[in-house]
């Protein structure tokens, strides 16, 4: 069935990457910010034939305050917490259309996007329906791991540890007590053909995956890594580097998981200390050593769990490029 | 050919919905509006409406679906209620901010709490100020053709938005009424495919849904208010075609036995069927009373009302649902505020009655008559009076 989706599949290259821009540069997001540049690849890799829906939140008041548009391609957000279901509607409105004639048959491409609160909190009740409804459609979580549009809040994919404004670090508090959702892992438990971490700073294979998501009939889900300069509090010409160490530190593993097989797409043998990632990103300058440790462990024992699911649910798994510091080719 | 049938109203509202022949449902179930959607769904099981049903997750996810479908250009469609249309508060304003023509049929019922299934208007009253078109419907043969009025108003390209038709949940939907029931080539006649403006299409890709910033918002407001003010005359207009097809007249305002009267009662909804029953008895024993009903609640037809009233001394209106804190009850309001500017205008009595489900009956109306005639002589209370309300 997937084989078959992907008959079409054309590996993207670096000598091959889209030209297309279905986000023209001329937006307002802020300046290095890595949640903009994983959303321009992801629309280049979507292609002109695509409908995109936005949950409100970051991309979406950066991209349309009206009369600007940043958007080549028909784009359509209606509020926060239901990109998901609107989605659902684009589709069946194009499905219905086109099944009585009053469309011409036509394959185009529906995206929704919302960040980690839009996916993780506000919007997860109607992600869930839609991708148990199966509706054909990719759906694109750009996590930047907290409410960064309204003034960096802590939402339930915000690390452990991290300092946000309302859950800051303190006397009595260590920032963020509890640990990161696994949207991911939710994403699966819906059993829909495609799940896929991806990272701007991979970025033939993030626009690779998109490739497979909008091939592949049916739900589809992409959780994106995007670094947010000014609520992580980085240096803002590090958007790239620090997306490349939370691949390099295990904290961010690239996967996929096709019909459930799980396929680990970068192996980190040699992985970077949690530390050293934490090091250039001051929303966790005030942890201790201890603490640090702590989160290290965790980490140790996710990937060690990611392993698992792997040798479980594909034991054929090829052999994943092994990450190295060279600049993805 | 239309041909006559003793059905269930919510299923004569499904026909309706099955010979305008609707792309897209998405829709949640609430009682009591559940038939209606139920019956859908079924036919589009078997094949006699060619659409797509969503079983959404929820209401909220009911109109973001409906935003999502109509956005395409497709003719889409909901029902909800209660708790269900309070759910959906959030996206019901952007609805008309985008322009889409859904249309949604609501089974009037009382909001919690406490929690409470029957009937009254106070989940429609919360609605007031979305900016969509609002029907009231009588009986089911009103609910069958408001309907197809209702798809034939929203997608005029002068108004294009969205429209609801309210209907007396249980009251109304639940009841089995002898109406005719049109077919498809009847009412392609009265209602062309959907042409839309603007739609998701990329070939010509379009940005909806923009941020609205304060140069901007206030603009945007006024041409959906603008746009609601221009749909008075298509909904008439648009009644006077229905009539002259169809053999069935409705206007925004409609009069019973007013000649003379003095005491004028104004509902809304399957109660003014009982009001008039109400009157009939009340004129019969030489009491000089009339009956109002508004038809079409949003845009408010100011001048028809005003028109209707004229030389009335006593209006009384009847409200289903209260506004808690408030002067009187919400229709109650609007009628106050029409009349304000008139030369040599009436006091209007406010009552309310037949909140969640308690019965309405012809004694209740004699009960507000009798009320108003001794205020109009001896000066009326501050606020409103609640009908039939035990003390305790």
């Amino acid at each position: 069935m997937i084989e078959q989706d992907l008959k079409n599949f054309q590996k993207i290259t670096q000598k091959s990457l889209p030209t297309f821009e279905g986000l023209a540069q001329g937006h307002r997001a802020c300046q290095g910010c890595g949640e903009v540049l994983a959303l321009r690849q992801v629309m280049k890799a979507l292609g002109p034939d695509t409908i995109a829906v936005s949950a409100t939140g970051c991309m979406e008041i950066i991209t349309s305050s009206f009369p600007q548009s940043a958007w080549n391609i028909p784009w359509l957000h209606v509020a926060f917490e239901n990109v998901a279901a609107v989605a659902s509607g684009v589709e069946a409105g194009l499905k219905a259309q086109m099944r009585k004639g009053s469309l011409p048959e036509k394959k185009i491409f529906i995206v929704a996007t919302a960040g980690d609160g839009g996916t993780a909190d506000i919007g997860l009740q109607a992600l869930s329906g839609a991708l148990e409804r199966g509706h054909n459609f990719v759906y694109v979580c750009l996590d930047n791991e907290a409410y960064m549009n309204t003034g960096i809040q802590r939402s339930s994919a915000t690390p452990y540890g991290a300092s946000t404004t309302t859950s800051p670090s303190g006397k009595h508090s260590i920032g963020q007590n509890t640990w990161k959702k696994d949207m991911p892992a939710i994403a699966v438990a819906h059993r829909i053909p495609y799940v896929a971490t991806a990272n701007p700073a991979y970025h033939v294979d993030l626009m690779n995956k998109v490739q497979k998501a909008k091939l592949i009939n049916g739900p589809a889900y992409l959780h994106i890594y995007s670094s947010c300069p000014t609520g992580w509090r980085h240096e803002i010409d590090k958007a790239v580097e620090i997306s490349r160490m939370a691949v390099e530190s295990r904290v961010f593993p690239l996967y996929e998981v096709i019909d459930g097989r799980y396929v680990l797409n970068r192996n980190v043998k040699k992985p970077i200390s949690v530390a050293d990632y934490f090091k250039p990103q001051r929303r966790f300058r005030h942890l201790r050593p201890d603490d640090i440790a702590h989160i290290q462990a965790r980490v140790d024992a996710d990937w060690e769990a990611l392993q698992q699911k792997v040798a479980l649910t594909n034991p054929a798994s090829p052999e994943p490029e092994a990450v190295s510091n060279k600049k993805e080719e | 050919m239309a041909k006559r049938v003793g059905m269930e109203v919510s299923l004569g509202v499904s026909e309706a919905v099955k010979v305008a022949d609707v792309d897209v449902i998405a829709a949640y179930p609430i009682t009591p509006q559940t038939h209606i959607v139920e019956h859908l769904a079924e036919l589009v099981a078997n094949g006699e409406l060619d659409a797509e049903f969503i079983p959404v997750e929820s209401e909220h996810s009911a109109m973001s679906s409906c935003v999502g479908s109509s956005a395409t250009g497709a003719r889409t469609y909901t029902a909800s209620s209660s708790q269900g249309l309070a759910l959906m508060h959030e996206i019901l304003y952007i609805v008309p901010a985008l322009r889409l023509p859904v249309v949604m049929t609501v089974a009037n019922r009382a909001l919690s709490g406490p929690i409470n299934i029957w009937n009254d208007h106070s989940d429609i009253m919360s609605e007031r100020d979305i900016g969509w078109v609002q029907t009231f419907a009588e009986n089911g043969q009103e609910a069958f053709d408001l309907s197809i009025h209702a798809f034939r108003v929203a997608e005029d390209h002068s108004v294009l938005l969205p429209v609801i038709v309210n209907l007396d949940g249980f009251t109304l939907t639940h009841v089995v009424e002898p109406f005719e029931i049109l077919d498809r080539a009847e009412v392609a006649k009265y209602l062309p495919p959907y042409k839309p403006v603007q739609r998701l299409d990329p070939e010509h890709p379009m940005t909806m849904g923009a941020v609205g910033i304060p140069e901007v918002y206030t603009e945007a407001k006024k041409q959906m208010e603008d746009a609601l003010v221009r749909s008075k005359s298509v909904v008439i207009q648009a009644w006077k075609e229905f009539g002259d097809l169809f053999g069935r007249y409705y206007h925004p305002v409609e009069t019973y036995k007013t000649e003379g009267a003095e005491t004028l009662l104004l509902t809304m909804g399957s109660v003014s069927e009982t009001a008039m029953t109400a009157i009939d008895k009340m004129r019969e024993a030489g009491k000089k009373v009339g009956l109002v009903r508004f038809r079409l609640w949003r845009p408010f037809r100011f001048e028809q009302f005003v028109e209707a009233v004229k030389g009335i001394k006593n209006p009384a209106v009847m409200d289903r649902a209260m506004s808690p804190g408030g002067p009187c009850g919400p229709v109650a309001a609007e009628v106050r505020a029409a009349l304000y500017d008139q030369p040599n205008r009436p006091k209007v009595f406010s009552f309310v009655a037949g909140l969640g489900g308690r019965d309405v009956q012809v004694s209740d109306f004699e009960e507000i008559v009798s009320r108003a005639e001794i205020y109009a002589e001896k000066g009326a209370p501050a606020t409103y009076d609640l009908i039939g309300v035990r003390e305790i």
